[in-house]
């Protein structure tokens, strides 16, 4: 292992982090934001708008991120539509990521039982207020271990934006093993860098997951 | 009649073809505790739920007070902040202590300010011998206590008749008790009550009016529970008593 | 406006290449989906085991092949190998060896996941009819944790298939790589053809994993 090698890259790798993690949060928060669109179309079941977004999550969850990617970078141009390179990889991974929030989101607001908004219902409260004060609440929260997994994944999905052109780790490792075929160098800093990407969000999603896991919401324990 | 609180009249309720409540009337005065009773299924709970029109009728109407209870219309909110109800599985909050379960509806509902608000409900849960859980969550108590919490959280909009589906149906026996000692509090304080239960000592002690109900239909009704425990007038009821002795 | 691509899938043998390049990437799940379970079924009974050290060793295992991109992974095998132990593997080997290796840990967990979700009540009440142990598992545990392991595996697949993608990343000829190719071999008469051939290869992965998942779905809700 030639460590002299390796600091001397570690500027490139750096910077490439830097690059993914700017692509990828503003995929994540595009992808929540969708995400939080598309499950209450589907929840509240409003016509038409529920089969169109259906329809997009089903494509998107089907179909691997690189495809989506090429399409966006390679396909639309041809039509008129030019995207640079940050704009398909925050677009590419917003969609493919906005599919997969729908779904975690819906569920948790799709778990939550009906009885929970007739009591508030009962109590005279509005289906808009039930909604908001009841169930709202208690969705997000049951949704969150689901929501920081998807963002672990989405992360990691990022690792294919070199093939658009992005310079990302991938992209760094590849053109320095092609250049100075220092391999093992360039793979161990990979890892490392993917590493210090990837840990901090995956350990705060453990920790959630078990802070709601003591904090079991609903009574299913105790009758 | 003026003490008339609750009516229902031709009430017809129906899931697909199955019919679940067949053109009931029944009449709930002012201070009246009416128990309903008779075996699972016969449309108990779907009758209490239709009072509070938490299900679409087919035909008929529920009027409290003269005026129409209904699914659909704008004062819905209005009416059922006049009817409180329990429910088996008590339904509280989750995500909100204890005390907040019982102001959401005072604070968001019925906009009432927070001080007398909280003050009403401390005296409540003091009632029922909860006041130090006010900052515990549901999960942390017990099913009797969370019970009663439901039933806290249902007075306090000032509901002028209580409905109580199966409140004791979820809880272990020696949780029953402490349960039902709260509704007969309220009983002996007045308040109007409809309630179904499959506890037989508790109905025939509280009730002022006994219904029973069978497939849909009122089959018999005894304004003297004594009597109608001991020696049932209809056949069918005498039936479904026999099913309690061993 | 200008031919968008989809004459040029229907010149000479395009589209049959196109095909071919889809069958590589399925072929490579399939095989690697076959390994993965039956190495995930094994892994998956050693988890639920007694042992705190075996099932330490497969929680570290299962942990770092989750955290990792399988991107990272491909190229630790196929570049790091050759580079490591002299090994010469195959683009195709890599890639089944990756896949195999992610795939074992992920199912692995699922078979662990499934037979820990049946209760231990079943257990009992199979023992208090005086069944021996390996009547319990045979015909109590298993049949009840490979209802629950299906629609799970199944579902496996179609992530498998959707990573498969990622083979051309070391120089595999897949449907993404076809398609490039044709694009560029048509660049002079057909040069928006890439509108027509990515959008045919997006429907084409979307064709495959589509009913897949759609079966997944409907098993995981018919025997929950």
């Amino acid at each position: 292992m030639d460590w002299g090698v390796m600091l001397s890259y570690l500027p490139l790798y750096r910077d490439a982090l830097l690059l993914t993690l700017r692509i990828g949060w503003q995929g994540v928060a595009l992808a929540l934001a969708l995400g939080v669109v598309c499950a209450l179309t589907l929840h509240l079941r409003l016509p038409v708008l529920r089969q169109i977004v259906t329809a997009y999550i089903e494509l998107f969850r089907n179909t691997p991120l690189l495809v989506q990617l090429f399409f966006l970078y390679f396909a639309l141009p041809k039509v008129g539509v030019r995207l640079s390179p940050d704009a398909c990889g925050t677009l590419g991974l917003g969609l493919l990521g906005g599919a997969y929030m729908a779904e975690t989101f819906r569920s948790g607001l799709d778990n939550i039982p009906t009885i929970q908004s007739e009591s508030a219902q009962s109590l005279g409260m509005t289906r808009l207020q039930a909604f908001r004060y009841v169930i709202l609440p208690q969705a997000v929260s049951s949704s969150v271990p689901g929501l920081v997994a998807n963002v672990v994944f989405l992360l990691k999905e990022t690792s294919v934006f070199s093939t658009i052109s992005l310079m990302d780790l991938m992209f760094t490792a590849k053109d320095l093993i092609g250049m100075y075929a220092k391999t093992l160098e360039c793979l161990t800093l990979l890892v490392v860098f993917y590493l210090i990407m990837l840990l901090p969000v995956s350990f705060l999603g453990s920790a959630i997951e078990r802070r709601l896991r003591y904090a079991e919401f609903g009574d299913r324990r105790t009758v | 009649m003026a003490d008339i609180l609750l009516e229902l009249r031709h009430v017809h309720k129906r899931y697909g073809e199955n019919v679940v409540l067949r053109d009931l009337d029944l009449t709930v005065r002012r201070g009246e505790v009416v128990v309903v009773i008779g075996p699972s299924g016969c449309g108990k709970s779907t009758l209490l739920r239709c009072v509070n029109a938490l299900e679409d009728i087919q035909g008929g109407e529920v009027l409290l007070d003269g005026q129409p209870v209904r699914q659909e219309a704008k004062n819905i909110s209005q009416m059922r902040q006049k009817i409180g109800m329990v429910f088996q599985s008590y339904d509280l909050f989750p995500h909100k202590t204890i005390l907040e379960n019982v102001l959401l509806a005072p604070l968001k509902v019925q906009k009432r300010q927070r001080p007398e608000a909280e003050a009403e409900a401390l005296a409540l849960l003091e009632r029922v011998g909860l006041a130090d859980r006010r900052d515990d969550y549901p999960r942390q108590l017990s099913g009797g206590q969370k019970q009663r919490v439901a039933i806290v959280r249902a007075l306090m909009t000032h509901p002028e008749i209580l409905l109580l589906d199966e409140i004791t149906a979820a809880l272990d026996p020696e949780m029953v008790h402490e349960v039902l000692e709260v509704v007969l509090d309220l009983a002996k304080n007045g308040s109007t009550m409809l309630i179904v239960t499959h506890e037989m000592a508790f109905a025939r002690a509280i009730a002022h009016r006994v219904v029973f109900l069978e497939n849909g239909e009122i089959v018999e009704e005894s304004r003297d529970p004594k009597a109608f425990f001991t020696r049932p007038a209809t056949e069918r009821a005498q039936r479904f008593l026999r099913t309690f002795e061993y | 406006m200008q031919s968008l691509g989809i004459d040029v899938l229907f010149k000479g043998r395009n589209l049959l290449r196109l095909l071919g390049g889809l069958w590589v990437a399925v072929r490579i799940s399939l095989i690697s989906v076959a390994l993965s379970i039956v190495l995930g079924l094994l892994i998956g009974v050693l988890m639920t085991g007694k042992s705190p050290v075996l099932r330490g060793v497969f929680r570290l295992y299962l942990e770092t092949v989750r955290i990792l991109p399988q991107m990272v992974l491909l190229f630790i095998v196929y570049f790091g190998t050759t580079r490591l132990f002299g090994w010469n593997l195959s683009a195709e080997v890599s890639a089944v060896f990756v896949f195999t290796f992610w795939g074992a840990a992920e199912m692995g967990d699922l078979v662990r996941g499934a037979i820990l979700s049946i209760p231990s009540i079943q257990r009992e009440s199979a023992q208090a009819l005086g069944m021996t142990p390996r009547q319990v598992y045979g015909y109590v545990i298993l049949p009840q944790t490979v209802r629950r392991l299906i629609p799970l595996s199944i579902n496996l697949i179609t992530r498998m298939i959707k990573t498969t993608s990622l083979v051309m990343m070391i120089g595999m000829v897949e449907v993404l790589k076809v398609a490039q190719q044709i694009i560029e071999a048509n660049r002079r008469t057909s040069p928006n053809a890439a509108f027509g051939l990515f959008a045919v290869v997006f429907l084409l992965y979307f064709a495959i994993c589509w009913p897949i998942s759609r079966l997944a779905g409907y098993l995981e809700k018919r025997w929950a």
